[in-house]
């Protein structure tokens, strides 16, 4: 996505953020429809495979995945765009191959960015809510994560637990945004 | 002079309609009120509205217990109904009702429902043991009040432990009818009067005995601003006319 231009380029390169700006609850209903146990894949992976997606914590998994995707995507496309073009020409006069210059050129070049990437997107996947709810429910032990549990226990009016989980949340994402923010300075 | 910006100008128009819109509806009021009761207060408050001209009723509709604690943080409502005593006696409990406007105004049953496509159909709570009931909806038993009659309902038949590991808890009644029209689930605990909306994609398996009847208290909110609004509307969701509609949509006579 980063070096070559095809037709269609603009087209994929928004349907890769469209999860950034959808609404979450959006994302949970084709969600549903797709995964879900009558839908339009559902149905087969549970024919075929016994696969169940909903109300699994590998279908929180999904949502989460697809809700940080933009998050990667973004910095390591950035971060591919900022690495020297002129390092993969030289590799390809010396006789490189394209995915020998992809894993020892270009990948190592772009690597804080995409590790910077990779940690907000991880940030983001944990403040998932609105597609997990929806395609994982909310199951005790099973699938409720943590901002579940946060919505769970100030819907029950239990504030002393809700506090304690969101301080959690808060504290973790912080760390999280500083070591990213030192890693994408480290690399200007 | 200069003009002001038109931040300002859209700011200001902005207030002048919602002073004027607060000022239109006077006799507006706020209903909380428990999920299972969507589509009959929907009607119950068309008719209320057309009997008290000038008056305009907003529903918020959801499980008791996050009802209960909007209430608790300050929600501007007027009226609270609820489907089950317990949480109507938390409310009462925080000082959060006006004294004397508690009253009890419908009846409904817990049923089982599966989804039509289902081709087993249990016949009581020990059915529900058997293996083609994998997963079975019900609400959160902290929150809502379906989820409370059916834990007692489990634990009275001593299926407790068999049916822990197959519960799917919804967060309102019916997001557990909508987990079983839709199939996802192969059993849910729901009303009778949720199953009867959902009637082409569910089907009533049996009624399950409640040692406690699902009876619905409705009752004034003590910090309402409109307790004479309140009051009408209590009174006439406990009117014969009330009471008729509530009957259309299934629920019977506390």
């Amino acid at each position: 996505m980063a070096r070559r231009r095809f037709p269609g380029h603009a087209l994929a390169d928004a349907f890769l953020m469209l999860p950034m700006v959808l609404p979450p609850t959006v994302l949970g209903y084709y969600l549903i429809v797709v995964v879900g146990r009558n839908g339009v894949l559902g149905r087969y992976l549970d024919q075929w495979f016994g696969i169940h997606l909903m109300f699994t914590w590998q279908g929180a998994v999904i949502a989460a995945s697809i809700v940080s995707l933009p998050l990667i995507y973004k910095a390591a496309r950035a971060a591919f765009e900022d690495a020297d073009p002129r390092m993969v020409l030289a590799a390809r006069t010396l006789g490189a191959s394209e995915l020998e210059i992809f894993l020892r050129i270009s990948l190592p070049l772009a690597g804080r960015g995409v590790v910077a990437g990779l940690m907000l997107a991880f940030a983001r996947a944990m403040g998932e809510f609105g597609a997990t709810l929806m395609i994982a429910g909310n199951l005790p032990g099973k699938t409720q994560t943590l901002s579940i549990a946060v919505y769970d226990a100030v819907q029950a009016g239990n504030d002393a637990q809700a506090l304690w989980l969101t301080l959690l949340i808060s504290v973790v994402c912080m760390c999280v945004l500083m070591a990213s923010s030192r890693l994408l300075q480290a690399q200007h | 002079m200069q003009r002001p910006s038109f931040f300002a100008r859209a700011l200001a128009s902005g207030l002048c309609a919602l002073a004027l819109s607060s000022t239109l509806h006077a006799q507006e009021l706020t209903v909380s009120a428990a999920a299972s009761l969507t589509n009959a207060f929907q009607a119950i408050g068309q008719a209320y509205e057309k009997a008290h001209p000038g008056s305009r009723i907003t529903f918020n509709f959801a499980a008791s217990g996050p009802l209960l604690a909007q209430i608790q943080q300050g929600a501007p409502v007027d009226v609270f109904a609820s489907a089950d005593q317990e949480t109507m006696n938390r409310a009462a409990t925080a000082r959060l009702l006006t004294d004397g406007t508690r009253a009890d105004f419908a009846q409904n049953t817990l049923v089982v429902v599966v989804p039509s496509s289902a081709t087993k159909t249990p016949q009581a709570l020990q059915g529900l043991a058997g293996a083609d009931f994998k997963r079975i909806a019900t609400g959160t038993p902290a929150t809502v009040p379906v989820g409370r009659y059916t834990m007692e309902a489990v634990q009275k038949a001593g299926l407790t432990d068999a049916l822990h590991p197959r519960w799917i808890f919804g967060e309102s009644v019916r997001q557990v009818l909508n987990y079983v029209a839709r199939g996802e689930v192969d059993a849910g605990f729901v009303y009778r009067t949720d199953a009867l909306i959902e009637r082409d994609k569910t089907r009533i398996a049996f009624t399950v005995p409640t040692d406690n009847p699902v009876r619905y208290p409705i009752a004034q909110v003590a910090s309402s601003k409109n307790a004479d609004g309140a009051r009408q509307f209590i009174t006439f969701v406990r009117s014969a006319q009330g009471q008729d509609i509530l009957g259309r949509y299934g629920f019977s006579k506390p």
